[in-house]
């Protein structure tokens, strides 16, 4: 197993980082341009700039945001929300991100994975899949930010998405977003077997206790989180020595190694 | 302070490597022109996506000589990703394509196993951390002198180099208990798999030691 990614998740309405609970519920929280510098300082792995409402133009937009962060932050950036075709795709990675997470305009058009994955590389294009338990073992995926039903079996949409050239998938629970109850690990774990793509697992982390689990149940390569952080309930270096005295790989930051 | 010259062929994020470059206190020029090459002091072949694409790319623009002049001459050049993975003779992506050639070697797709029989997850991504490859005394004088065993970087790829000579293999990194090239060396020409400027601090500290090489 390689290390664990540790990965921030921001949404980001306007010029504001926010906050939503099961993907509803907008909540202001603050200068989305600050908070990715701080995690970046703190040893994240990674950003994710998700648009929940798709503001991908005009002033403030996510483009400058990202355009901005460049300066700053050296890790990788991923973008979502409203990127529909490939000029959308081109615009972003311009912008200084290195993948794009598409879920909406993929469902619509699943040919779109496969354009992003052949113009621009398999490793930049995210299937972001939103995911809703629909009975026991049965997830469904959601669009336009948890509120539509798509008809997909999560499961087989996984597998089509890879099979179109996804190279990674951004797996968000929408029963558990925001939720603090812990990641959906069942969700995570049949997914990832049903796929060899990493798969980041999204939407529910409490406390490490979930990292922890949603690694050694789930088998998740990666883990975004949000609200742990934007409200300081846990920081990077919190995770890291928790997560590693339980035995999970995690890379060492330059300031842990020089000191 | 020292210029460095970044090749723009429409592939790459060419924004990132700049800012990483501007950051590690250089003086960015960005050229998509074969005499900007010819008048790079540093050149740097940055590149994220596939192999055939990126040689087509530059054929397109007219800069193959030129980057294989520039390399002749032993000035530093550093390929980033898809830009090292050029910087050989072939490689194996959507069928064989012909390279730039200025390090002998292949490119080959990461197995689809490790080595229990696990199915490896393809695309690697991820931070890893550099060994030293065994033809290799020291890093030192190389763009991996302030590097410790500890650091990591950031990979994201599916194919990875194999030079001829084990010689010209600086540092390895392992997956799933494979090894693979991670940074690749003749004299003043360097290859990185890896992503230093979404390496964070240390991929910084390597871009530094690049620029006062």
């Amino acid at each position: 197993m390689g290390n664990i990614r540790l990965i921030a998740r921001l949404d980001v309405k306007g010029a504001y980082l926010i906050k939503s609970i099961n993907l509803e519920g907008l909540r202001k929280i603050g200068d989305p341009g600050e908070y990715a510098k701080k995690y970046y300082a703190d040893g994240a792995d990674e950003i994710i700039y998700m648009d929940p409402v798709a503001s991908l133009y005009g002033r403030n937009s996510l483009l400058d945001i990202v355009e901005k962060a460049t300066r700053d932050v050296f890790i990788p950036i991923t973008v979502g929300g409203g990127v529909r075709t490939l000029s959308d795709v081109e615009k972003i990675l311009k912008s200084g991100a290195d993948k794009v997470a598409v879920n909406t305009a993929a469902i619509k058009r699943p040919e779109l994975i496969r354009e992003i994955a052949t113009r621009f590389g398999s490793q930049c294009m995210v299937l972001s899949i939103e995911a809703k338990q629909s009975g026991p073992d049965l997830w469904e995926a959601y669009y336009d930010n948890g509120r539509e039903r798509s008809g997909r079996e999560v499961i087989e949409w996984a597998r089509q998405g890879v099979a179109l050239g996804a190279g990674e998938i951004l797996l968000t629970s929408v029963d558990r977003e925001g939720s603090a109850r812990g990641f959906d690990s069942d969700l995570v774990k049949k997914v990832g077997e049903a796929v060899s793509i990493p798969i980041i697992a999204s939407g529910g982390m409490g406390h490490t206790d979930h990292l922890i689990h949603v690694v050694k149940e789930g088998k998740a390569d990666a883990v975004a989180m949000a609200h742990v952080l934007h409200y300081n309930k846990l920081t990077f270096k919190d995770i890291r020595e928790k997560a590693r005295q339980e035995g999970l790989p995690i890379r060492s930051t330059r300031n842990e190694w020089m000191n | 302070m020292d210029e460095l010259t970044v090749v723009d062929y429409g592939m790459g994020n060419l924004l990132s490597v700049k800012r990483a470059l501007e950051f590690s206190c250089g003086r960015v020029v960005v050229t998509d022109s074969a005499k900007g090459i010819d008048d790079a002091s540093k050149l740097i072949l940055p590149g994220v996506g596939a192999f055939k694409e990126g040689m087509a790319e530059l054929e397109k623009r007219g800069l193959i000589e030129s980057i294989r002049r520039f390399c002749k001459e032993n000035r530093p050049f550093l390929g980033i990703c898809l830009g090292m993975q050029m910087m050989l003779d072939m490689s194996h992506e959507f069928g064989v394509s012909e390279g730039l050639g200025v390090i002998p070697g292949t490119v080959l797709p990461l197995p689809p196993c490790s080595l229990d029989g696990r199915p490896n997850k393809i695309p690697h991504i991820g931070w890893s951390s550099l060994s030293k490859s065994a033809s290799v005394a020291s890093w030192r004088g190389t763009i991996l002198e302030s590097i410790s065993p500890f650091s990591s970087f950031y990979f994201v790829h599916s194919f990875y180099a194999v030079p001829v000579n084990s010689g010209h293999i600086l540092a390895e990194c392992g997956y799933n208990g494979h090894r693979f090239a991670a940074v690749i060396r003749s004299g003043n020409l360097y290859g990185c798999q890896f992503h230093p400027e979404k390496s964070g601090p240390d991929g910084l500290s390597l871009l530094k030691d690049f620029i006062s090489l």
